[in-house]
């Protein structure tokens, strides 16, 4: 039983103290047995309060220490640091969450909010008084990080895992590398395109001897935990041997009688069920769409490299840590917003970089030229009554550079931007400056107003109340109108439900908190990078990929994980082995021993995950989670027991 | 604020899950939607690791309900995990009718890491429950 706990009431600024009486929480716990010390602080996470913690730890002998504060998700390790430092052990540290769990919870009940307050901070001292010191556990963790998806996130973040020494198996279901970057041509803020950039990564990737890079390869299994994954990846053959001769493939490529639409140029053109996406496109090797393929056999006659004798193979791989970078789907608008999928001149913003990009001197759309351009902004992104609250945050300076390339790259072309305001944040923003001084008009309404449209002939005339011209009604006769679309998470979300990766409320995958822990998930060992988490442009991704492969190389790095001590302990008296906890245990931690004549079970702790599933299963109780015992649940129980 | 002022509202019990329902409940927070006061927390590991003990401690104590945020499918330890907790759910409400106690005082729903709303949605139903109960004893 501990004597000498000391209690930290923090107020958070005032996100705490504004609802919470922290004075009174003090009051209340500083004459509750076995406490030494009870003190408020403006911010307990504060380097001056830390230093202060120490000190208390070391000058008054604290014997266990106790914080009321934020989430524990956010600060449990920092004060378990903390308390380290001060030369006690740190699981003699317990959190109390009075943040997030009360004051923010119950800002419309300052009384109640304090009263819980209160027991809350009660129930972690009566926690406290029993706690023990323990040494982590100790497990071999396997140097090799598993990056999903070759984008350029997961590209750059291989390299940096490969340079600091891990081995790196980079998974991509495509057959072909660069995700989305390899669709776009001209980027924003440098000379090189995204297939430069692309190339220059696949490059560097290829470069690494302990990189494995797996096209048409997919996750589907997963098992055990951080330091030790094991995954089973499925890996579709392209049916093209290593070998291809390129007279050889156009011959086969012409020979092919199935088309299908093009997804790689978000459907306005189509292609063969042999394919390339573009004729340098990585690595250099068609593939064929087997689902459409009719087996026809015609491009076996002319290309000796086509081989439908490969087969579906799986592989089993050993991973200390994996990183996702799946990265995102171009919004796709429902048929009838802003006219599109009913009127022929709308296209989204990802086809009509595409159409930029077929078309050589004159901006030619189904077959009539170009010259007046309506893009309209914020198309699936910034939704008043859609999922969507947010911004997508690439597409206003996307947009406008591309805007820009059309002007200079065609002649008599007049842009006209419907804007809900331009974010070209940062840098970007001259380009902004740019496209204004080239004529660019600029017409702007708020979200309850957007612009309507209405087809007359050939062109299309798009309507606004310009606020920037004290709303008057402006229209434009479009020849071409341009949603303006963002960025939404991508539809098929197999592997985030594989490693069951929470979603935050934009849908995207959830990073545990941007300043404190981020491209951290609360699965441990899965980090996440680039736009799988967010909308984001490229160099956003990029710093992203780096923080992520540090965090992943950071846990695999010394071959060695500590783990948490909070294991199930079996108390060999009253045990009588029966095997239920040997039932109930999913990762086969318990084997059945002989000690004094009898026959008990015993925990291998570095098997026992500490989940607990064996604790309500026992007969005679004879399992406790370290941690987690009756007399600390029953005591934290009684402290929160109604007084009324 | 030093009123004194007796909150009637049930006292509600919850046992939540590290990585999965706690960072739920963490959300409701941040995003302000409120429940009483009178709801706290014990994280626990995993939903299976509750012991019907400790239930039937905190019922025979003064709580008037135990919730369990189950981690539902989403557990990170296993599959089972969803079949067990109802398991155990319905060996305390068992012994919880052993006691005479009304079985209803222990509710049980799968709360994902990102069900703030459905956590608050079933607190605020289950203390109304909870509520009504006591008004009918008190009569």
């Amino acid at each position: 039983m501990k004597k000498k706990i000391g209690v930290y009431i923090c107020h958070c600024g005032g996100n705490i103290s504004d609802y919470v009486d922290v004075e009174r929480v003090r009051k209340s716990v500083e004459g509750d047995e076995g406490v030494f010390l009870a003190k408020t602080t403006m911010f307990a996470c504060a380097d001056s309060n830390q230093k202060q913690m120490v000190e208390d730890i070391k000058d008054q002998g604290l014997d266990g220490v106790v914080v009321a504060s934020c989430s524990p998700k956010l600060h449990l390790l920092t004060f378990r640091a903390v308390t380290e430092r001060g030369g006690l052990n740190k699981y003699n540290y317990v959190h109390a969450n009075i943040r997030e769990q009360v004051s923010w919870a119950h800002s419309d009940d300052k009384e109640g909010a304090t009263e819980k307050a209160i027991k809350i901070v009660k129930a972690a001292v009566a926690k406290v008084r029993h706690a023990e010191s323990l040494d982590p556990i100790e497990v071999k963790s396997t140097k090799a990080v598993a990056v999903i998806g070759a984008g350029v996130a997961g590209m750059r973040a291989a390299i940096e895992l490969a340079e600091a020494g891990s081995d790196v198996y980079l998974i991509e279901r495509e057959f072909f590398v660069g995700g989305r970057v390899s669709q776009w041509d001209d980027l924003t803020l440098t000379e090189e395109s995204g297939k430069e950039l692309v190339t220059r990564l696949y490059d560097s990737v290829m470069g690494q001897k302990n990189v494995t890079l797996f096209t048409g390869a997919e996750v589907v299994e997963n098992s055990g935990s951080v330091g030790n994954f094991e995954l089973k990846v499925k890996v579709t053959p392209r049916h093209f041997k290593l070998q291809c001769n390129g007279n050889e493939l156009q011959k086969a490529i012409d020979v092919c009688p199935v088309e299908v639409p093009d997804e790689f140029n978000f459907n306005i053109t189509t292609r063969k069920a042999i394919f390339h996406n573009f004729p340098s496109e990585y690595p250099q090797l068609p593939a064929i769409d087997i689902k459409n393929c009719t087996r026809c056999g015609e491009c076996e006659k002319v290309c000796s490299a086509v081989d439908f004798s490969q087969k579906t193979e799986y592989l089993n791989l050993k991973v200390g840590s994996i990183l996702l970078a799946t990265g995102f789907d171009p919004y796709e608008p429902p048929k009838g917003e802003f006219g599109y999928g009913e009127i022929d001149n709308v296209v989204t913003f990802p086809q009509f970089k595409r159409i930029i990009h077929y078309c050589d001197d004159k901006l030619i759309y189904r077959g009539k030229e170009i010259k007046n351009i309506a893009y309209i902004y914020c198309v699936g992104s910034r939704q008043v009554d859609g999922p969507n609250k947010y911004c997508s945050r690439y597409c206003c300076t996307s947009n406008i550079h591309a805007a820009i390339t059309v002007k200079k790259k065609y002649k008599g072309i007049h842009n006209f931007h419907f804007n809900r305001g331009i974010r070209t944040y940062g840098k970007a923003e001259v380009w902004y400056d740019e496209s204004s001084r080239l004529g660019d008009i600029y017409l702007q309404s708020f979200e309850h107003d957007p612009p309507v449209f209405e087809k007359q002939g050939d062109k299309t005339i798009v309507k606004i109340k310009d606020v920037l011209t004290s709303d008057r009604e402006l229209e434009v006769a479009a020849d071409l109108v341009v949603l303006v679309t963002g960025m939404v998470p991508r539809k098929d979300n197999s592997i985030g439900n594989l490693l069951k990766i929470p979603r935050g409320r934009d849908n995207f995958f959830n990073e545990i908190h941007m300043k404190l822990r981020p491209v951290e998930t609360v699965i441990d060992g899965v980090t996440i990078a680039g736009a799988s988490q967010g909308p984001k442009n490229i160099s956003e991704s990029m710093n992203s990929a780096l923080s992520a492969a540090t965090k992943s190389f950071s846990l695999i790095n010394s071959g060695e994980l500590q783990l948490e001590p909070t294991v199930a302990k079996v108390n060999e008296e009253t045990c009588e082995w029966c095997g239920k906890c040997d039932e109930a245990c999913p990762y086969s931690a318990f084997e059945k021993i002989k000690v004094n004549e009898k026959f008990i079970a015993k925990v291998n702790a570095a098997v026992c995950k500490g989940c607990g599933m064996c604790l309500p299963v026992c007969p005679t109780n004879a399992l406790q989670l370290i941690g987690l015992s009756d007399e600390d649940v029953e005591s934290m129980i009684d402290a929160l027991i109604p007084n009324y | 604020m030093a009123g004194g002022k007796v909150n009637n509202s049930p006292k509600i019990l919850v046992f939540s899950t590290e990585k999965i329902s706690d960072p739920a409940i963490d959300m409701a927070g941040l995003l302000k939607l409120h429940y009483p006061p009178t709801v706290y927390t014990i994280p626990v590991p995993c939903s299976s690791t509750i012991k019907p003990r400790w239930i039937l401690h905190a019922l025979e104590q003064g709580f008037d309900g135990v919730f369990i945020a189950a981690d539902g499918t989403d557990c990170p330890y296993g599959e089972t995990c969803t079949e067990t907790t109802g398991q155990l759910m319905s060996v305390t409400q068992q012994l919880m009718k052993d006691k005479g106690m009304d079985p209803a005082r222990l509710k049980m729903a799968a709360i994902c890491s990102v069900c703030s709303e459905p956590f608050v949605k079933h607190v605020k139903s289950f203390a109304e429950y909870l509520g009504s109960l006591k008004n009918k004893t008190t009569c």
